[in-house]
């Protein structure tokens, strides 16, 4: 078996690379949308303005965008590296829709990013704008495909597992795309980046308005973030509750386990707002929302919500099956003709991956005592506390940003922009939130996974490669130093760009025609002087 | 089980043939970058001349580092068994190509936002180790799977390794970690000496033809002591072309001389080396000559011809266990499922023509020669 420091030290690899590299996707995909925004006002109107707008942002992005690809490479190929039998039980189906991102959605993006900075002036102004727009539509297809990977790590759906090549394999790969959970992720998720596009839009703007520099970028960046922050808050904490309802279909023990609902809750479910923990982790003192948990995840009063001590209870029983299907494995193993042990697996096979909890405690799972069945099942339990606060962390993180754009949104209709200063400085100093929650939220959905690397089919420390403990060693202490630096390198340069302002390169200043050398332009709402 | 339309036999060689397509994709377009990555500091050497070589690649090394990812994502969904035991297995080595790529992207976009020039000078080292590093270690790694890699697999097709990093540091290894750097340096000198203008130019041309002659050599020297002196890998039972992929069902056996096989059996493969040949030799008189068109057409040629090359000797290994030949992966043992092959090939089909229609038009919006003054016109430029 593999060694458990080795297992522990892969999973801290990839969830401090998975976090890191989650800094920079959601700004990407935020951003790619709002300097596409932009840059279309510009084309429709001719105002240079918002051209100059594209262009601030721009570099921004780019600085966000390299550190994206540096880190998002690591994830292509740590899967292989890091978790080999990961790779071989689920590849047959996980691969595909990573080589399809690949495919569809990461080549557009990056095939256009470079046109986007060095195409200024060798394309039309629309055809500028085309590559903007295929820039921001390459990364949200990106993110499309990676979620309808990681849907399937939570919800697997469209596969069954072959005992011929020992590895689960895909039979409908529709269900596989429309995964419901993959769907309302995706949503979820890409609504999260638009707003931390917007929150960060909207920050350094009002940094601009408090100095009383570049107002009048400031004040058009403030505008186009607060609208489309108004509509992606809303749709994070629309597409979250759904996320929530289907969990509540696929996931019931994520769900216990971020309410720290040990025993089953009766119809209608109360939703905890907060509780304090006890000396035997269990809830001591809690403050309870009648109604409002049954409501969401369930959307029905009259459905029961199941606890963690039965959760707990069903899983040995899903166990116990289980090892009826790993001993039918071992038969058709030994006499692949064993057609009767085919049968058995037949049936069994959706609980194979809860035998596979039992070789923490013995190889031989089908010897296994009712102890150890017992203690397996106690491992599909996730860390209660830390869900517990993690969740409520996002969607109080969520909710505020629903008020804050909506507050933004009125102030910017009503051209008040600037009337409040104490206002502007909020704006600034809550620059990091979306950035907490989203990795609060990340914390949520994949640490709440745990023991499963996919749920009910293969447990995490089962899928880790059999690498020594100091290649762990070695690769951690060279990604987490040089990850450092680069995030150090990155916020210095930040800071130097928006100190140094729009105004920083001459060629902004250059008239716009001489900018466009003749390629007149098609559509030019400007009335003519 | 839905029918599909293609026998299994066949998406399987489709999906071998198109595992070579894009690692060929990749080292023509990536490697150019890798390869223009290496030759950074030697070729240019002050700080506006290296801002011209940073800037021909600029526009287009993203999306040419996007056929490495999807090599990798294509290995993942169609050869899963081969995706596990070799990122698993070439662990450090995989590290260090990962931690030389992760220079790259910061390196062009931090390097030209402060003009000192000890930070400028440092990102250019750190470019250079992101050039140099893939193009050796890659060559490293292929050379490996000639010489067998050591792990295992067990009943339940866990794959366990008993080598480490060192090695692979063995001299058949070290030869072809060569022959891809000297390919790939002969590659961007072309690449160079097309787009850029008087001494950066001239000085491409000499390392080009340095790189291109010393790649024949060893090129060479690599087929001699691959075909005639390593041991190579044979299967020696019956293999079922479209049965399970599992790859403990058959057995391998070590015998001197058997990457020699193919070629006996089918003498068209040839024409894989002598391309590779051929391919070098015209890069070598095409930069001479100053043929620059030429003379990237031949390195990519030659690129072509030297992948190619590996992927038909090594046929139908995909890669060979030294620690226990029958758990060897084969083309008709560790591929995906049938229904994953076809999904992915229709895919490919419907997406790999589109990429290169849009990839041909960027460098054509792009093409011209890279000059100090193109430079002061962008505010964007690296």
């Amino acid at each position: 078996m593999i060694d458990p420091v080795v297992v522990e030290l892969s999973r801290l690899q990839f969830a401090a690379t998975a976090m890191y590299h989650f800094i920079f996707v959601p700004l990407t995909l935020g951003l790619s949308f709002l300097m596409a925004i932009m840059e279309s006002v510009y084309v429709m109107t001719g105002r240079p303005i918002w051209r100059q707008m594209t262009l601030f942002w721009g570099t921004l992005f780019g600085i966000n965008f390299a550190m994206g690809v540096a880190t998002g490479i690591v994830m292509e190929f740590q899967f292989g590296m890091n978790w080999s039998y990961y790779s071989h039980y689920v590849g047959d189906v996980f691969g595909a829709p990573l080589a399809i991102e690949g495919l569809m959605a990461f080549f557009l993006e990056a095939t256009f990013v470079g046109l986007f900075f060095f195409g200024w002036d060798r394309l039309s102004r629309v055809g500028h704008l085309a590559v903007t727009w295929l820039v921001a539509i390459g990364a949200n297809f990106s993110a499309l495909w990676i979620l309808i990977a990681n849907g399937w790590m939570q919800n697997p759906v469209g596969a069954q597992f072959n005992p011929d090549t020992m590895r689960m394999e895909v039979i409908d790969f529709v269900a596989v795309i429309f995964n419901p959970v993959a769907q309302a992720k995706f949503v979820h998720t890409i609504s999260a980046g638009y707003v931390a596009g917007s929150v960060f839009v909207l920050a350094i703007s009002a940094l601009f308005l408090l100095q009383g520099r570049h107002v009048e970028l400031a004040r058009r960046s403030m505008v186009v973030a607060a609208s489309f922050g108004l509509a992606s808050a809303i749709s994070v904490v629309v597409l979250g509750d759904e996320s929530g309802y289907v969990a509540t279909e696929q996931q019931k023990m994520k769900i216990a386990a971020m309410e720290a609902m040990y025993e089953t809750e009766k119809a209608p479910a109360a939703l905890t707002l907060f509780a304090i923990p006890g000396a035997d982790g269990r809830p001591a003192y809690q403050v309870q929302l009648p109604f409002v948990l049954g409501l969401i995840t369930t959307r029905s009063l009259d459905r029961d919500l199941p606890g963690i001590t039965e959760l707990t209870q069903r899983a040995a029983g899903r166990i116990q099956n289980g090892i009826i299907a790993y001993a039918a494995l071992d038969a058709i193993k030994a006499n692949p003709g064993d057609a009767a042990a085919r049968a058995t697996f037949e049936r069994t096979s959706p609980d194979l991956g809860y035998a596979l909890l039992l070789k923490r405690y013995r190889d031989d799972v089908q010897n296994a005592t009712g102890e150890q069945i017992a203690l397996a099942a106690l491992d599909t339990v996730p860390d209660v506390w830390p869900l517990f606060w993690s969740f409520r962390i996002m969607v109080g993180i969520g909710l505020f940003y629903i008020a804050f754009f909506a507050l933004w949104f009125w102030k910017a209709s009503r051209l008040t922009l600037t009337s409040n200063r104490a206002l502007l400085w909020v704006a600034v100093v809550t620059l990091p939130l979306p950035w907490i929650a989203i990795e609060v939220g990340w914390i949520v959905a994949e640490y709440g996974r745990q023991p499963w690397v996919v749920e009910g089919v293969l447990p995490t420390f089962y899928a880790a490669s059999g690498l020594h403990f100091w290649d762990l060693v070695i690769s951690l202490s060279f990604f987490m130093l040089l990850y450092s630096v680069l995030l150090a390198i990155m916020v210095w340069l930040m800071v130097r760009i928006v100190k140094a302002g729009p105004h920083s390169k001459s060629v902004l200043d250059v008239d716009d025609d001489a900018y466009f050398p003749d390629r007149p332009l098609a559509i030019h709402l400007e009335p003519a002087q | 089980m839905t029918s599909i339309p293609l026998d299994y036999e066949t998406l399987r060689l489709i999906w071998w043939a198109l595992l070579g397509i894009l690692l060929i994709g990749f080292a023509i377009m990536g490697g150019m970058d890798l390869g223009i990555g290496a030759l950074l500091p030697f070729v240019a050497r002050t700080d506006e001349e290296r801002r011209i070589l940073l800037n021909l690649i600029g526009p287009t090394w993203e999306g040419n580092q996007v056929w490495l990812v999807l090599g990798g994502g294509a290995i993942f969904a169609a050869w899963p068994p081969l995706y596990a035991a070799s990122f698993s297995g070439f662990y450090i080595a995989m590290i260090a190509i990962l931690l030389a790529l992760i220079l790259r992207p910061v390196g062009f976009k931090f390097r030209g936002k402060v003009s000192n020039a000890t930070w400028r000078s440092s990102w250019d080292w750190a470019l250079f180790v992101g050039g140099f590093v893939p193009a050796v270690v890659f060559g490293v790694a292929v050379g490996n799977l000639f010489v067998g890699a050591p792990f295992d697999l067990d009943q339940t097709l866990r794959a366990s390794y008993a080598g480490n990093f060192f090695g692979l540091l063995n001299p058949f290894g070290l030869l072809c970690g060569l022959v891809s750097l000297g390919m790939l340096v002969t590659h961007g000198s072309a690449i160079i000496a097309a787009r850029t203008e008087s001494v950066i130019a001239g000085r491409a041309r000499t390392y080009g033809r340095i790189a291109a002659l010393a790649t024949f050599t060893l090129f060479l020297a690599g087929g001699v002591v691959s075909l005639f002196m390593l041991d190579g890998y044979s299967v020696t039972s019956l293999q079922d072309v479209a049965g399970p992929s599992n790859p403990l069902g058959k057995s391998v056996a070590i015998i001197q001389g058997a990457w020699r096989a193919n070629y006996a059996l089918y003498p068209w493969m040839a024409i894989a080396p002598v391309l590779g040949l051929g391919g070098l030799a015209g890069a070598y008189l095409s930069l001479t000559q100053d043929a620059h068109v030429r003379a990237i057409l031949s390195s990519s040629l030659a690129i072509f011809g030297i992948i190619a090359t590996a992927g038909l000797t090594l046929f139908p290994f995909l890669m060979p266990s030294s620690l226990n030949p029958a758990a060897s992966l084969t083309v008709w043992d560790a591929s995906s499922s049938q229904l994953t092959l076809f999904i992915m090939l229709i895919a490919t089909l419907i997406f790999l023509p589109g990429i290169l229609v849009y990839t041909l038009w960027v460098f054509r919006v792009m093409r011209g020669t890279v000059t100090t003054a193109a430079l002061e016109r962008n505010p964007n430029a690296y």
